[in-house]
């Protein structure tokens, strides 16, 4: 029989959830273990229906044997909407900082929309399109079918899970305070029980590798699982007031805490957003333009170096703060070092192309590729000037810095998902093209347009910002109170709303293209000039 | 499996594996960047040794150019401080009208006034000194308790109603909601209401201006035009701490809402509060 275990573990989740209900020792834990009470009684529901009585090996699944590609399936649609929803509530948190008033309270207020943005488009945007991508790149560059059978849909389903109590618990006012880590302790155990089953998915297919070398995408992806898995379960280190509450206490204090929290915020960035999102570049640019990785040499060594070099590279966050001068410059030493390996991916991406240059004027998807390893570069490089101590004096706090995060995220960590998703989608549902190679050219323009604008509008702000702080007049008198300096950032937030809704409206026009693609439908257009038969493999 | 394979378009020898028909070339690094990442090692090898950088049992390297970011900013506030000191010292020594009758001091004074106001007072004043309900406004004549610089000076430095100073300004409104009946307290609030502007209902007025009379004149005067010995607020100048018509009032009346302010004498001594007396006391309604 099929389904009975998961059903019955699904109905056992959610009544223990009615039990954490009935118990709560406060308020707001009541309220979120009904949430998880619903979610999985809907589960549960869901499940039964699907219970099938027949013998288990007639009921085989459709694509056995072959690479388990259904949960990539679900994931790309995962990314896709969570892109939208993190976009979404981005441009709400950038109009609330412009205009206070819709700041509703008490579920609605920047602090709790906030995080549910970051955490939206970090772990649900790119964690599923971390989890997707790697799971259909690592089948393929190792020959083997996804390890652990439905391991897969647990790992999909749980992080959803994860997701949604997240996100939930944020409006609920749920938070214990660390920035990217903001869900509470039980939300942080169960995420951690996800993490080693992907960790155990994803390395047992390498393990069963029938290619005698690892692949560098996926080098990239382990480093990103297994760091990501140690930063999380250190970084969370709590004791919990009640078993059956929300609140917790770190494991740490005083400056020791705010150190271990940058150590992961800062690595957070760096094996989240920079290691796991080579390892999808690695993949998905030779594929789209159809060309050798530019050098083995270059990857190895960048490789190394990057993941040696970005553990140290935290205390950055903490200059001009009570951590101990040493422990500054060694992060902004270990900052400025790390410029160069985070640039060797950027040469590697972008070389690449040599040979099939040509694509970037024909193939809108290589465009965006090639544009998001641009971002890649540029934010490589900011990062790393804005960890030299004098320049992050007047940078630090601002808005430069949200600046420099966005032109990351959505110029690097956007675009070369977009890319994939476009690469994905025809793939995995068997279509010829994607239903329409245009919108992608328009998703192209409104998102570089939206990121520059966004980027450009940050900077100026940024240094504005910093500047106006550290004014004082002729007699060594402050000339600014804080409340001028926000008042003076007006139009700057009004513009980034504005970058941010071109994003969004990108981000619509794609997840309008994947869905009429996935229903099987073809946009009658005009071919991309120049999109003649492009070269073909030299074979 | 290592056999020689070289890709067509770019000459170039690959390394001969082939992972889901990708390849990899076997390009040499690019020496701008394997020299670039050797600069910034040297360069962070040698900043480490001119600052603080290597931990060490109990303690760190110190850096051969001795800099440390508390001395550092020991120093900037030392030469601040000095920058400033002709001036401070003088006020420090000064009595305010002594200050006050000197161009140069007084220019001085207000703009360190302005500049201390923006960090510690504009949270509840606002920026430009104009308050907020409850939070006086400062730019007009209106005064609670005073508006002559010493009167202004003895406000900031012992604050309002703030515990543990002795000389902080005290009293308070009793709450007539458990003296009067509430439609008296419609009427006392439609008189006042009536010195000023008009009242809801013009019967309310004369009931309430002997109630008024009665149980307000004590502290607020017969004429209401207040009495800052209690810090009673004039209350026929159309100028409202509280809120404006009649229903804010008969609430102040009802339980009224006491306003605290901290003293700033012992935080940030007399130099700095006399700086800001003057500097409040010359925004337009000093007296």
């Amino acid at each position: 029989m099929k389904y009975t275990t998961e059903t019955i573990v699904l109905a056992v989740g959610a009544f223990l959830a009615l039990l954490g209900a009935a118990f709560a020792q406060d308020k707001l834990f009541g309220a979120h273990m009904w949430v998880l009470f619903f979610v999985l009684l809907a589960g549960t529901v869901f499940m039964i229906r699907r219970i099938s009585f027949a013998p288990a090996k007639v009921a085989a699944s459709s694509d056995d044997g072959g690479y388990f590609d259904e949960v990539v399936k679900y994931g790309v649609i995962a990314t896709v909407f969570w892109g939208v929803v993190g976009f979404l509530v981005g441009v709400v948190v950038a109009l609330q900082l412009a205009f206070p008033d819709l700041n509703i309270e008490p579920w609605l207020n920047f602090g709790r929309t906030r995080p549910l943005h970051t955490s939206a488009v970090i772990f649900a945007f790119g964690g599923n399109a971390l989890i997707a991508t790697s799971f259909y790149v690592v089948q393929r560059t190792s020959r083997a079918r996804l390890f652990g059978g439905n391991l897969g849909w647990f790992v999909f389903w749980g992080y959803q899970l994860f997701i949604v109590m997240a996100a939930t618990g944020y409006l609920l006012g749920i938070t214990q305070g660390r920035e990217y880590a903001e869900p509470e302790w039980y939300v942080d155990l169960w995420l951690t029980v996800v993490w080693v089953a992907y960790l155990v998915a994803f390395l047992g297919t390498i393990m069963t590798r029938k290619e005698p070398h690892i692949y560098v995408a996926n080098w990239f992806f382990l480093s990103f699982i297994v760091t990501v898995a140690m930063l999380h379960i250190v970084n969370n280190l709590a004791i919990p007031v009640s078993f059956l509450g929300v609140k917790s206490y770190s494991a740490f204090s005083g400056v020791q805490d705010a150190l271990t929290q940058w150590w992961y915020g800062h690595n957070a960035v760096g094996f989240f957003l920079t290691a796991g999102f080579l390892g999808m570049m690695y993949y998905f640019i030779p594929k789209q333009v159809n060309r050798p990785v530019y050098s083995y040499r270059l990857s190895i060594i960048h490789f190394w170096a990057l993941i040696f070099m970005y553990i140290w590279a935290g205390p950055h966050h903490l200059h001009y703060t009570a951590l101990p001068d040493w422990a500054q410059t060694l992060g902004m030493v270990f900052s400025i070092m790390l410029w160069m390996p985070s640039w060797g991916g950027m040469i590697n991406g972008l070389m690449t192309l040599s040979g099939a240059w040509d694509k970037i004027r024909t193939d809108p998807i290589v465009r965006m590729m090639v544009m998001a390893v641009a971002f890649y570069g540029m934010a490589t490089f900011e990062g790393p000037m804005m960890s030299i101590k004098s320049v992050n004096s007047l940078s630090h706090y601002t808005d430069w810095t949200i600046g420099h995060v966005h032109s990351g995220a959505l110029g690097w960590n956007g675009l070369i998902t977009f890319g994939a998703v476009y690469f994905l989608v025809p793939k995995l549902w068997k279509r010829e093209r994607l239903y329409s190679i245009r919108m992608v050219n328009w998703h192209f323009w409104l998102a570089t347009l939206g990121i520059v604008v966004y980027a450009a509008v940050m900077w100026v702000a940024g240094i504005q910002q910093g500047l106006m702080w550290r004014e004082y007049d002729e007699q060594g008198f402050l000339v600014y109170s804080f409340a001028e300096t926000v008042a003076a950032m007006f139009p700057y937030y009004v513009l980034r709303a504005v970058g941010g809704g071109l994003f969004l409206l990108g981000a619509l026009i794609m997840a309008y293209n994947v869905t009429m693609t996935i229903l099987g439908y073809q946009r009658d257009e005009a071919p991309i000039p120049g999109a003649a038969p492009a070269l073909q493999p030299a074979e | 499996m290592a056999e020689k394979h070289i890709d067509e378009i770019s000459g170039v020898e690959t390394t001969g594996h082939e992972w889901d028909g990708i390849r990899e070339l076997n390009n040499p690094m690019p020496r701008w960047w394997v020299w670039t990442f050797y600069i910034t090692i040297v360069w962070a090898i040698g900043y480490t040794i001119a600052f603080p950088a290597w931990p060490l049992v109990s303690d760190a390297t110190k850096g051969v150019l001795g800099w440390s970011s508390r001395a550092n900013i020991a120093t900037d506030l030392a030469e601040a401080k000095q920058a400033q000191s002709a001036f401070v010292d003088r006020i420090a020594s000064s009595s305010l009208q002594e200050i006050m009758a000197d161009p140069q001091l007084s220019q001085f004074a207000i703009a360190g006034g302005a500049s201390a106001f923006k960090v510690n007072c504009a949270q509840c004043h606002g920026s430009g000194a104009a308050g907020a309900a409850g939070f006086p406004n400062l730019n007009d004549d209106d005064w609670i308790w005073g508006g002559s610089v010493d009167d202004i000076y003895q406000t900031i430095a012992h604050g309002i109603r703030n515990p543990g100073d002795d000389d902080t300004r005290t009293s308070e409104m009793p709450a007539y909601g458990e003296i009067l009946e509430p439609v008296q307290i419609k009427q006392v609030a439609a008189y006042v209401v009536s010195l000023t502007g008009t009242p809801s209902d013009a019967s309310l007025v004369e009931p309430g201006k002997q109630i008024f009379a009665d149980n307000c004149a004590a502290c607020h005067g017969d004429d209401a035009k207040g009495n800052r010995e209690f810090g009673a607020p004039n209350l026929a100048d159309a100028i409202w701490l509280k809120g404006e018509g009649e229903a804010a009032i008969a609430a102040q009346v009802r339980s009224p809402k006491h306003g605290v302010m901290p003293s700033w004498l012992p935080r940030l001594g007399d130099a700095s509060v006399k700086q800001l007396a003057i500097f409040v006391h010359s925004l337009g309604g000093g007296e």
